[in-house]
């Protein structure tokens, strides 16, 4: 009866377990190899990657890279470092971030507690946009961008960011808020609260969970998107392509330590968003794309 | 008279109100993905190259798109590229849920670290793995410093094998969360099924083969979808690993329409590639998402 406290009912041998912790360590060494070399040859001199050991810990340990990557390196034809991109990503992440979880939040309140005839249809329509290739809008949205003259702006980037966003932050709420009673909405109903009071008094409180997986969501998407970037960002380029020009450009001596260097700066802030509140993302995640 | 008019108004709002309120988003969708859709339907039956242009050429794009070697080029590579990538992804994230799922000691030291790539960008996954298998100071330098003179990895410089790498560097960074979605998928099976099988003498390997596996269906359903999602969306990966080279034996569908719209002025050609992108995609959703809505009512 020991059993019955355990994860699960399976149990193995002392060499299958040797055999297990062997591939599991293995596995977790593959995931951190990439992550060791970015790190560990970002604080080396330049001589120490061509002529030295990829793998080695530096002999003369050194931040000069990082401050380059941050603030002289070549990207594309001025010597900016990454740091006005890196302000751009902030500038179109924070309210793109913003606006499609508040408007996905109202969305999935409406789909499940105020449901009309054809909502699945709406939902439906609004669900099969999360899939599509983008490359499908790419020719469109530049026409458009350029009509309303917000082509290579930070708010035509929000734009196309929320645009594109909320058919996942409706599905996320829209799953979460299906589990609330709807009978508690009725009662305030007959209680005389309205739409925005009822949304407010009552779901949005409740709401933690689920704004905290459509917020690193929708964060970890925008900040690490390359291809709305790369067609629309113009002068206002986003962190992944500031870095894609910096790595690229064919122009001198490769600085393997400057394109290591910005590459974790650019994988900075979704990595801190993820060590932070990634238990919370990976529960949801869950919640969100097993379920439907 | 007139506060029972003001009286119904309110009612009449708030019913409307909800409708109001959602109408934005539908309109946007509506008009933002279906509308644009049409519209690069349409430009794929015209003879657009730098600019739109409305003249209309049948199916004159869809024939020279599949003349194309390049495209070609774009099919087999996706093709090997979403097999290798769907079917590795999922055996290594189904083998490490297993494992995990064997009262490991430091699951949760583990699980982070399997899970972290997916956080990043595909340029930072890119840009980590292009410089890693670099021969000129990567994997291949460091194994012959470390005295094994012979050892000899060219993948990405190589056209024949490049694509392989694109393989590996997207296995990276994704099969960790599918790892996690098998998990959540064994988290709720039943121990009581197990506990059954095995007073019946079932063996560990029937119990998974047999019983638990077979549970597992709706992750392996949506393990699949979303992965065949990432794949035939991958753009950044390509540009970041190996910018669509050596040569052009990288080339995707993703990076052909790209190419083709913007660079070479054939908006016509690219507008008909990224159709039959959409296509494909939808051949696997629309079923998936019509089930899922479905069984949901």
């Amino acid at each position: 009866m020991a059993a019955v406290a355990q994860d699960t009912a399976v149990s193995t041998g002392r060499v299958t377990r040797v055999f297990i912790y062997l591939v599991l360590l293995l596995f977790a060494l593959f995931y951190l190899l990439p992550l060791y070399v970015m790190g560990i040859n970002s604080v080396k001199p330049l001589s120490e990657i061509t002529g030295g050991n990829m793998m080695a810990l530096p002999q003369v340990w050194t931040l000069a890279p990082w401050a380059s990557a941050w603030s002289t390196a070549q990207i594309g034809v001025e010597p900016t470092g990454l740091k006005p991109y890196f302000l751009n990503s902030i500038l179109m992440v924070v309210p793109a971030v913003a606006i499609s979880s508040i408007v996905g939040a109202l969305n999935g309140y409406i789909l499940t507690k105020w449901r009309f005839r054809g909502d699945t249809w709406v939902f439906g329509l609004m669900l099969f946009s999360c899939f599509i290739p983008f490359q499908i809008v790419l020719i469109p949205m530049a026409v458009v961008l350029g009509k309303l003259g917000l082509a290579g702006s930070v708010p035509g980037l929000i734009l196309v960011h929320v645009v594109y966003g909320i058919g996942f932050t409706t599905l996320y709420f829209r799953n979460y808020y299906a589990a609330f009673p709807t009978e508690l909405i009725r009662a305030a109903q007959i209680d005389g609260a309205g739409f925005f009071r009822i949304f407010w008094r009552i779901l949005l409180p409740v709401s933690g969970p689920i704004a905290v997986v459509s917020v690193i969501w929708q964060f970890t998407n925008i900040w690490n998107d390359f291809l709305f970037g790369a067609s629309f960002g113009g002068t206002s380029q986003p962190m992944t392509v500031a870095l894609n020009n910096l790595v690229q450009s064919s122009t001198g001596v490769k600085e393997y330590n400057v394109h290591f260097a910005g590459a974790i700066l650019a994988a900075l802030p979704t990595l801190f968003v993820y060590i932070v509140a990634g238990r919370y993302f990976v529960r949801g995640l869950m919640a969100g794309s097993v379920k439907g | 008279m007139a506060a029972s008019s003001a009286v119904d108004f309110r009612t009449r709002l708030q019913d409307w109100l909800p409708k109001l309120v959602l109408a934005p988003s539908f309109a946007v969708t509506l008009l933002f993905v279906y509308g644009f859709i049409l519209f690069t339907i349409f430009l794929s039956f015209t003879g657009s190259k730098m600019l739109p242009r409305f003249t209309w050429v049948g199916f004159e794009n869809y024939e020279k798109l599949w003349a194309l070697p390049a495209w070609h080029t774009a099919i087999v590579n996706i093709a090997i590229f979403a097999s290798l990538y769907i079917v590795i992804c999922t055996a290594i994230g189904l083998m490490l849920a297993i494992f995990l799922d064997q009262k490991i000691r430091g699951e949760g030291m583990l699980r982070p670290i399997y899970l972290y790539p997916m956080a990043l960008s595909f340029i930072v996954t890119g840009t980590a793995w292009k410089w890693f298998l670099d021969p000129g100071i990567g994997l291949q330098h460091v194994m012959r410093q470390w005295g094994w003179e012979s050892f000899t990895f060219t993948w990405i410089k190589d056209s024949d094998m490049a694509i392989y790498t694109i393989v590996l560097a997207a296995v990276w960074q994704t099969s960790g969360f599918v790892m996690a979605m098998f998990l959540a998928g064994l988290r709720g099976i039943d121990n009581e099924i197990l506990k059954a099988a095995q007073i019946d003498g079932a063996s560990n390997w029937q119990l998974y083969r047999r019983i638990v596996i077979p549970l597992l269906r709706p992750a392996f359903l949506s393990a699949f979808v979303i992965l065949s999602h990432l794949a035939i969306k991958s753009y950044d990966l390509v540009v970041a690993l190996t910018g669509g080279g050596p040569g052009r034996a990288t080339e995707m569908p993703a990076t052909f329409m790209y190419s083709y719209t913007f660079t070479r002025n054939q908006m016509g050609i690219g507008a008909s590639s990224a159709v039959i992108m959409l296509m494909t995609i939808a051949a696997i959703m629309v079923p998936y998402l019509y089930a899922e809505l479905k069984e949901k009512k």
